[in-house]
């Protein structure tokens, strides 16, 4: 019946590739069987549908030749534990990509500054690499990356391509292990040494919220402008084409005008309790 | 089309010009969809003829309650707003979005088949002006390109209906989304009972409207009785139950977020969502995966959500919104205030549903009321 395609309607992808990132979290590389979704800008997210067990919001991880979608799924809920399951050859439902993007080009000839908390450095994963593939157009890439444990950490195995690329990487864990000579502590702590011009500085945090809110608040004291930080936020998001309503926060509808939002917007609403 | 058949002039019909509409639009192809009685309630049903329109039948409401009574004349048009909308013909409580099957190889089919591959064409006779405005909200947020309801809006017909009974708890005229109607109608009505009889002024407000026009038995409307309308159109607005207060809303709820007032109306609301069912503008859906018992056929269904619902903030690790007040917070701050951020109008007509069907009575008017004294009184 309808000649334009439908936001609600899933475009099938198949499972190329599948990497287990830590215990609970993998890697799901997917190819169109079909028509593919437009091509996603970093910080976009997708629905991805695992035949009738349901439907979740992921942020994409990377785009790469061939329309292939890169997304990191930690197995939370029934439908996350299917899509982790999926092996190459599966089937996904596809519908995006929708919100906001990171707008890493923004920082142009400025510092980039990455603050990565848990899973949260999935939808970051794109602006590292957007940085690193124009390395020359921006001064310092800086990459913080806070996990619970070593074991934890996601794209482990990149890390050190990405340092070699040109990126300062600094790891920190909530709790180290034997063998684990690196930073302990929660990754706020790294801030302050990261910044070398606070002023010409742009920042892109994801992880869970209040870690984000600590991290932006750390970025503002240390004269980060709040405009230049951007935060990725998560709600109930269903539709992705601001027709449902699950995702307002405040006056926001997360799946349009975000997820990824300055700080400035960010502040006042975070900070009311179940707004 | 040149404005004179866009606008012919208007005409007077009486009772037995509602059955040439009602012919009129069903030799058309239209399923006519109007106000009828029911269970002891105003509905909002196909009807199967004009003789099932509410004739002699007004409501009075109040803060949580509604009772038909009977009229002592025979005003078809006669009642203030049932605790139906016409949403659920639009925008229906539940509906299939896509179904799929499983195919060998881990792979799956999609099949678009909805419940209504031909989108109905439905005539809406009888929406108030205050619904109307509704509708216009509803299409700022649904009516996207390709959607379903775009094509079913496409496809209608609204023969509106010029309030001149408004209901106890009816604010439409402080929110300016009536008592009468502006634009947005094929036809619109006034009903007239008075020395001079039960009858209707018809105005035409697009070319289908002025084309069934020219069907109705009746006679050119003389000024004296486009003006006794327009008075008794405005003697209505005089006579609103209710009233939202003036101010700027949107101002207020962005003010109002850590207000004390919402811990007291938590106190009596019983999160039940009565408000976002009935209201006429409230759009929000959740949609449900479903499958068979062999798991190789599965479909998506939306239906309706509300945000009083616990599970509407869900997210991994529990719900964002769980304490009462900040899901009531969440419904009255949308409606009033970020609705304009969102689609550039106030979510609230002012019909008064959510009043009545409340049950516990919780009324907006008196809510808003409170948010501003209590900003005051911290000024």
């Amino acid at each position: 019946m309808t000649a334009v395609p439908s936001p609600m309607r899933p475009v099938r992808y198949v499972v190329t590739g599948r990497h287990a990132e830590t215990c609970d979290t993998v890697t799901l590389m997917l190819r169109p069987v079909e028509n593919p979704i437009d091509p996603p800008r970093p910080g976009q997210f997708t629905m991805l549908y695992a035949l009738g067990v349901g439907e979740v919001p992921v942020s994409l991880s990377g785009f790469e030749r061939g329309e292939v979608l890169v997304q990191t799924i930690r197995a939370v809920g029934a439908v996350t534990r299917a899509l982790c399951a999926a092996a190459p050859g599966d089937m996904i439902g596809v519908r995006g990509p929708f919100g906001t993007d990171w707008q890493v080009n923004g920082a142009s000839g400025r510092d980039v500054l990455i603050v990565a908390g848990g899973i949260g450095l999935a939808p970051l994963r794109s602006v590292v690499l957007t940085a690193l593939d124009q390395r020359a157009r921006y001064d310092r890439v800086v990459l913080l990356v806070g996990a619970r444990s070593p074991d934890d950490l996601i794209f482990s195995r990149e890390l050190e391509t990405w340092r070699r690329r040109g990126a300062d990487v600094r790891v920190t864990v909530d709790h180290g292990r034997d063998g684990w000579d690196g930073h302990v502590g929660l990754v706020t702590g790294l801030i302050e040494n990261a910044i070398a011009d606070p002023a010409d500085t742009v920042a892109f945090v994801c992880g869970p919220e209040i870690m984000m809110r600590l991290s932006a608040d750390m970025l503002v004291h240390c004269g980060v402008p709040a405009d230049d930080i951007r935060v990725s936020l998560e709600r109930n998001m269903r539709c992705g084409a601001a027709l449902c309503g699950h995702c307002q926060l405040g006056h926001l509808l997360l799946c349009r005008d975000g997820p990824v939002v300055s700080y400035a917007e960010a502040a006042p609403l975070v900070s009311v309790k179940e707004l | 089309m040149t404005t004179d058949t866009m606008h012919p002039a208007p005409r007077m019909i009486g009772t037995e010009g509602l059955d040439d509409l009602y012919q009129a639009l069903v030799a058309e192809g239209y399923r006519v969809i109007g106000p009828t009685v029911q269970d002891g309630a105003i509905v909002l049903r196909e009807l199967r003829s004009a003789a099932e329109l509410p004739f002699g039948w007004g409501v009075q409401s109040e803060p949580g309650g509604y009772r038909l009574r009977r009229r002592d004349d025979q005003a078809a048009f006669g009642h203030s707003a049932g605790p139906q909308s016409w949403k659920q013909f639009l925008h229906p409580p539940r509906e299939r979005l896509w179904s799929a099957e499983r195919t060998s190889g881990g792979g799956f089919e999609l099949s678009d088949q909805a419940d209504d591959d031909e989108p109905p064409r439905y005539a809406f006779l009888g929406v108030r002006p205050c619904d109307l405005r509704a509708i216009a909200i509803q299409d700022r947020v649904l009516a996207q390109p390709g959607s379903r309801y775009a094509a079913r809006r496409a496809r209608l017909f609204i023969v509106a209906v010029n309030c001149t009974e408004p209901g106890e708890t009816c604010f439409c005229a402080s929110m300016g989304t009536g008592p009468g109607a502006d634009a947005g109608y094929d036809l619109a009505l006034t009903e007239l009972l008075d020395q001079r009889g039960h009858r209707f002024l018809v105005q035409a407000g697009s070319a289908p409207g002025a084309s069934i026009l020219g069907k109705l038995r009746g006679e050119r409307a003389d000024d004296a009785t486009v003006r006794t309308a327009q008075s008794a159109v405005e003697a209505a607005a005089g006579r609103m139950g209710r009233q939202m207060p003036d101010g700027d809303l949107r101002e207020l709820m962005a003010d109002s977020s850590q207000a004390a007032r919402w811990d007291d109306v938590a106190a009596r609301c019983l999160t039940c969502g009565n408000c976002t069912m009935a209201c006429p503008t409230c759009f929000c859906t959740s949609v449900e995966d479903t499958t068979d018992l062999t798991g190789d056929h599965a479909e998506r269904w939306e239906r309706w959500d509300s945000c009083f619902d616990l599970d509407f903030s869900y997210l991994h690790g529990g719900s964002i919104r769980r304490s009462a007040s900040s899901r009531y917070r969440q419904w009255l701050t949308h409606k009033l205030g970020t609705w304009h951020d969102q689609f550039g109008s106030s979510g609230c007509v002012g019909c008064g549903r959510c009043i009545v069907w409340c049950p516990v009575g919780i009324d907006l008017t008196e809510e808003v009321r409170a948010l501003q004294a209590e900003r005051e009184e911290e000024s």
